[in-house]
């Protein structure tokens, strides 16, 4: 429960690894029994401890390593390993009157708990594993919070042994923190260093109470646990009971005053003895002292003290202010322990220790305020605590106070309920959320004191002062100050601490007052409203019981000890988040210029070929596979030349189109390249600009009208419009009024007629049109003929993908024809439809039918083959003969035909199912001539 | 000659469109709709908690008016208005099949995205300036000019506010850059518009599921969103620079990367729409 100080602290928390740390070494862990000295009864107490060793083998320099009160060495096993994996053998131990250990609690007695960890050190002094510095003097320091902080002062203090001291979150003087004074009679050199009045502060009841509590449970805990460990609950009476493992003296103390709420003498007198003040004038040992912010229990001041103390018989001090303690953790624990191994390093490991004079840790370092949503609290340094030594006295910053609200008056209720509650001991973290102001300044009994705006922004560093005039209408005033932050309606306090005074007054006689607040620091902004809350009452301490009516005079500024720190170097203010993702973007950003390079040297690798410049088009052994792996174009070459009209032929699925879309670029061909005019076209190359396409269907923007689409296309190629055509364009979409209606409107073949219009907008030197008449109907596909006759007629190229052959035939002057993913022929469409041996006959109706005709032909010599297309009216009969054409005629006639016609050519379409017939015999080696009527039907389709 | 797809063209290209009307008229609709809610405020309901009510802050003054106008949008509408001014170009022209035809213009791919990227932002940016202009006119000349009331207490003169305002501005501007750029990604790759707009959208919802995961801890700040409502630091009365770099850094990290990838699958893949 109140483990106090090492889990708080940090000091429990593995150190952070530094620079100069080997690498750590493994660690063996042993228990240990050790007797020391009987209890006053006499009877014989052993401690429980713990050693840890580097498993190196040779001499270590040792720590000590106490906890706090409530706790036992357990808390602290994994600081010890971490201290001996850095080359230190740990000692660890359970005070007396705590856990497995045997005793009572004495409350660090230099003369029990002193002696005891004498006994220890004996101990460390007699194993060879540990480094010796003379017979029986081990090379030592020691390390502990709290209650173990407190011993580590102590043991200092009374075995010159002792090489270095740790001492974190812990009193100077225990009667100045059990009974604290903010009422001040001197305000001191040093930030928390004002002198109280001799008369002792209202006791911090809620503390003292816990102790209690936790002393009682460990009591019960241990006497059913150890046989050996002391006669604690077996053999007492009830109020050794009350007791738990207190010794009876402390405790006979203690409670009347946790009662009353007023320390007897004998307490003070004892208290002052069981603390480090009572023996620093035995301290040779550098001193580390780690003290917080969030410690309602033992302040700054405690700190401060120490350090002044140490400061003037020169032994070496450095003060670090932390934001945790008693009420919650310091969000710099990491950069704490750090801090601490630099000292135990220093002073036990380093070469010259005492020969160097300087201190391995700053002087004075303190947390500032924690940014909000920052997880750790920024660190600053000075290189002299302020007041100390050569350090001159801190400045101040003052800000005014205005009148106190409620004309100053403030009520002690009768009973002393109900009681403000400013801090929740042990929970400062804890109480974050919760609407404190309003359970702090209870309506009647309290005061505000608010300052008028800052006009500057500083650092305060030390505790406030606030001097006031009070009349009270009984002998004593208590009151509790604490300061705000007025945020508008909100009022918030930084530092929940809180700082009583108890003072001696006469009765309506007016008594000047000066206030020390708790010591802290305080980041105060330009603009910002302070505010200094006076309270009757706090939950936390013993309220005094008799009503009471006070007026509170405002005599002074609110002044504010200010310091200007270095902010400390080092991880903990470093902003590792905006460095390590701006180091990131910096990379990204070299990814893409090394891409935008390397895409830029791809383009680059592009081979024109010059002698090609007089070539529309040429396709050279492009080759792709999707991919799916189906293998879509294969090793495809032709080309197009000037003044020609290009058909692309092919069943669906032959690749003309992947093949159209690798010459305009819209896909990367795996292998092969495309050259325009003699310039290898790729992705977005120039040449493009020369070439017109309509692939697979039109795409306009369907929100704006035809007209607009055609001036939006032709901006997007960023040249002038006077190249455009538009005139020329438009007359060949011939649609008239629809121009200006939004082209979702239109039908598919206005479409279709828009979309040949952008592809010659510009009228480039090639036109590609994928299936140009789908969508048209007969009279305008006619219309699109000789304009496309025409447009090759002036010296351009025109390339036709389509499947309907007649159309080919009358519109092209050369096809290409593809199966498959490969062209099966090319040439010239006369070429291919007309042969010397191929003669075409038309019968009409007079003669024999075209049946009867073709059989005699058959029969007749030199005859290859003769074909027949037959219907009543008319017949036809395409014969292939060796013999000349006239021949053919005459043996025609001679079998009974009525000959009305003669022709060469066959259609294209037999020329086309032909060539599709031998390459799928090719490709199959069978079914060549079964499949022709589903080939026919592709092609149909 | 200009270059190809110059930005005016491909502003041409966008402004016309239904969508774009749309988001301008939600836009400016938006503090109307706030003005008429409020106007059918019937005060606080009884027994419930004396803490000021939202309704109070916004209707105190044209200037807290905006900043609730501000943190009402930024909280999603702005999010996909960011998504679909970004996310929806490319998939549009592909899915009217006009992609291909910029491209053969030809329209340098890279040049290509860097039109339809800019003219998204400068939409984004002018939304993002006639939203809180637009809110703060309107709320003035309904709820009066009074100075700023900091909801944690204290107040900020409009002097104070302005500049501030227009740095929250422009911090919420680069904080919705990471989600745009995720939708340009999925764009990029993809015929459908709602696709990109949709991915993005689960990308963000995904992160924010995840930044409410507590056991994440400090991992959850690289998290695209996580400091999206870091703007609101400004308006305290006093404010400090170190969320708000860091959401700047982690914003224009998300939005390098999603760019970059969105650029880079543009330039390699097969045009098929």
């Amino acid at each position: 429960m109140l483990a106090l100080g090492a889990a708080l602290l940090g000091l429990g928390l593995p150190a952070a690894p530094t620079a100069a740390a080997a690498a750590p070494l493994s660690v063996k862990a042993a228990d240990l029994d050790v007797p020391v000295g009987a209890e006053p009864d006499g009877a014989a107490v052993s401690l429980d401890a713990s050693v840890f060793t580097p498993s190196d083998g040779g001499q270590h320099p040792a720590v000590l390593l106490g906890h706090g009160f409530g706790g036992s060495k357990e808390d602290l096993v994994e600081r010890a390993r971490s201290l001996a994996a850095r080359g230190y053998v740990v000692l660890t131990w359970t005070a007396r009157g705590f856990g497995k250990s045997g005793g009572r609690i004495h409350l660090d007695d230099p003369a029990y708990e002193g002696a005891d960890v004498r006994a220890l050190v004996d101990l460390l002094g007699a194993r060879g594993d540990v480094l010796q510095d003379g017979p029986g003097d081990p090379r030592v320091g020691i390390a502990g919070g709290s209650y173990g902080g407190a011993i580590a002062l102590i043991t200092a203090g009374t075995d010159p042994r002792i090489d270095a001291v740790v001492a974190a979150i812990t009193w100077h003087d225990l009667a100045a923190s059990l009974f604290p004074q903010a009422a001040v009679t001197d305000l001191g050199q040093t930030p928390a260093g004002a002198a109280p009045i001799a008369e002792p502060g209202p006791v911090k009841q809620l503390w003292i109470s816990r102790f209690f509590a936790a002393s009682v449970a460990g009591g019960a805990r241990a006497g059913g646990a150890t046989a050996g460990g002391g006669s604690a609950a077996t053999s007492a009476g009830d109020d050794q009971l009350l007791c738990g493992r207190f010794d009876p003296t402390i405790c006979s103390l203690l409670l009347p005053a946790a009662e009353s709420g007023v320390p007897s003498a004998e307490l003070l007198e004892l208290l002052r003895a069981h603390s480090p003040a009572a023996v620093l004038s035995g301290v040779q040992a550098p001193v580390l002292l780690i003290q917080g912010m969030a410690d309602s229990l033992f302040g700054l001041d405690q700190s401060d003290a120490t350090a002044r103390a140490l400061t003037d018989r020169g032994v070496p001090v450095a003060q670090r202010w932390i934001d945790g303690g008693h009420d919650g953790p310091s969000s710099t624990a990491t950069a704490d322990d750090a801090a601490a191994d630099a000292w135990l390093d220093h002073y036990l490991r380093g070469a010259s220790p005492s020969a160097d004079g300087r201190l391995p840790v700053p002087a004075f370092t303190y947390a500032g305020v924690l940014a909000r949503r920052a997880t750790v609290a920024p660190l600053f340094t000075a290189d002299t605590y302020p007041g100390l030594g050569a350090g001159a006295t801190e400045p101040t910053t003052s800000l005014r106070l205005r009148e106190p609200s409620g004309r100053g008056v403030l009520l002690t209720p009768p009973g002393g309920a109900p009681a403000s509650t400013t801090v929740i001991p042990g929970l400062g973290g804890l109480a974050g959320n919760l609407p404190t102001y309003q359970l702090a300044a209870l309506p009647g009994q309290s005061v505000a004191l608010d300052t008028t705006r800052s006009t500057k922004t500083f650092t305060a560093v030390g505790s406030p002062r606030v001097r006031l005039r009070v009349t009270s209408s009984a002998s004593t005033v208590t009151l509790f100050a604490s300061l705000w932050q007025v945020q508008g309606a909100a009022t918030s306090q930084p530092r929940r601490l809180v700082a009583p005074v108890r003072v001696p007054v006469q009765p309506g006689v007016p008594t000047e007052v000066t206030m020390a607040l708790p010591a802290a620091t305080w980041q105060v902004a330009s603009g910002s409203t302070w505010r200094v809350l006076l309270t009757s009452t706090d939950s936390a301490y013993a309220n005094p019981r008799e009503a009471r009516l006070d007026r509170i005079e405002v005599l002074g500024d609110l002044e504010f000890p200010t310091l200007d720190g270095t902010p400390a170097s080092g991880a903990t203010t470093r902003d590792t988040e905006s460095i390590g993702v701006a180091v990131a973007i910096g990379a990204v950003l070299l990814l893409i210029l090394g891409s935008v390079l390397l895409a830029r040297r791809r383009r680059a690798a592009r081979v024109d070929r010059p002698e090609l410049a007089d070539v529309s088009l040429v396709v050279s052994n492009l080759v792709k596979t999707y991919a799916d792996g189906h293998r879509a174009v294969d090793d495809v070459s032709w080309r197009a030349e000037k003044g020609q009209v290009v058909g692309l032929l092919g069943p669906n699925g032959a690749g003309k189109t992947t093949t159209i879309r690798m010459i305009l670029g819209l896909i990367a061909p795996d292998s092969g390249t495309v050259h325009v005019m003699g310039e290898q076209a790729g992705p977005g190359s120039g040449v493009l600009r020369r070439v017109g396409a309509l692939v697979e269907g039109p795409g306009f923007l369907p929100h704006l009208t035809g007209r607009a689409n055609l001036e939006a296309y032709w901006r997007a190629t960023g040249r002038p419009e006077s190249e455009a055509g538009f005139d020329e364009a438009l007359a060949v979409a011939a649609l008239g009024g629809a121009l200006d209606r939004p082209v979702k409107t239109y039908s598919h073949g206005m479409k279709q007629r828009l979309g040949i219009a952008q592809a010659m907008l510009g009228l480039p030197e090639l036109l590609i049109l994928d299936e140009p008449t789908n969508g048209l109907d007969p009279p305008q596909i006619a219309a699109m003929r000789p304009i496309l006759h025409a447009y090759a007629a002036a010296g351009r190229t025109v390339v036709v993908s389509s499947h309907l052959l007649g159309e080919v035939e009358q519109t092209c002057s050369h096809v290409v024809v593809m199966h498959a993913g490969r062209v099966v022929t090319t040439g010239a469409v006369a070429d291919l439809i007309a042969s010397e041996d191929t003669t075409v006959l038309e019968l009409g109706a007079d003669g024999e039918r075209a049946g009867t005709v073709a059989e005699r032909l058959r029969a007749a010599d030199g005859i290859r083959s003769v074909d027949v297309e037959d219907d009543d009216a008319h017949g036809r009969v395409t014969v292939i003969a060796d013999r000349p054409r006239g021949q053919v005629v005459r043996e025609a006639i001679e079998a009974g035909a009525d000959v009305v016609g003669v022709g060469s050519r066959r259609h294209l379409e037999e020329v086309f199912l032909g060539v599709i017939a031998q390459a799928a015999h090719a490709d199959t080696g069978e079914s060549g001539g079964s499949s022709l009527i589903e080939r026919l039907r592709q092609v149909r389709a | 000659m200009s270059s190809p797809l110059s930005f005016r063209a491909e502003w041409g290209r966008q402004v016309g469109r239904t969508r774009t009307k749309w988001i301008l008229g939600i836009v400016l609709a938006l503090p109307l709709i706030f003005v008429g809610a409020f106007a059918l405020d019937r005060g606080p309901r009884q027994g419930s908690q004396t803490g000021t009510r939202m309704v109070d802050y916004a209707t105190s003054g044209g200037a807290n008016f905006t900043v609730f106008v501000l943190l009402v949008a930024s909280e999603l509408l702005l999010v996909i208005v960011a998504a679909l001014l970004l996310g929806d170009p490319v998939p549009a022209e592909a899915s009217w099949s006009s992609l291909r035809y910029l491209l053969t213009a030809p329209v340098r791919r890279a040049r290509l995205l860097t039109a339809k990227v800019s003219v998204g932002v400068v939409h984004l940016a002018i939304l993002l300036i006639v939203l809180p202009t637009w809110a703060f006119l309107i709320g003035s000349l309904v709820y009066g000019t009074s100075s700023f009331t900091i909801p944690g207490g204290g107040a900020l003169t409009l002097a104070e506010l302005l500049p501030r305002l227009a740095i929250a501005i422009a911090y919420i501007f680069v904080a919705m850059l990471p989600v745009a750029a995720i939708a340009f990604a999925i764009g990029v790759g993809t015929d459908t518009p709602l696709a990109a707009v949709g991915g993005a959208l689960i990308a963000y919802i995904v992160a924010g599921i995840l930044d409410s995961i507590d056991a994440l801890g400090s991992i959850r700040n690289g998290l695209p969103g996580h400091y999206q409502r870091s703007w609101l630091e400004l308006l305290q009365p006093t404010y400090d620079w170190v969320a708000l770099r860091h959401g700047v850094l982690w914003s224009i990290l998300w939005a390098l990367i999603f760019f970059a990838l969105g650029w880079r699958r543009f330039a390699r893949k097969d045009v098929l729409s």
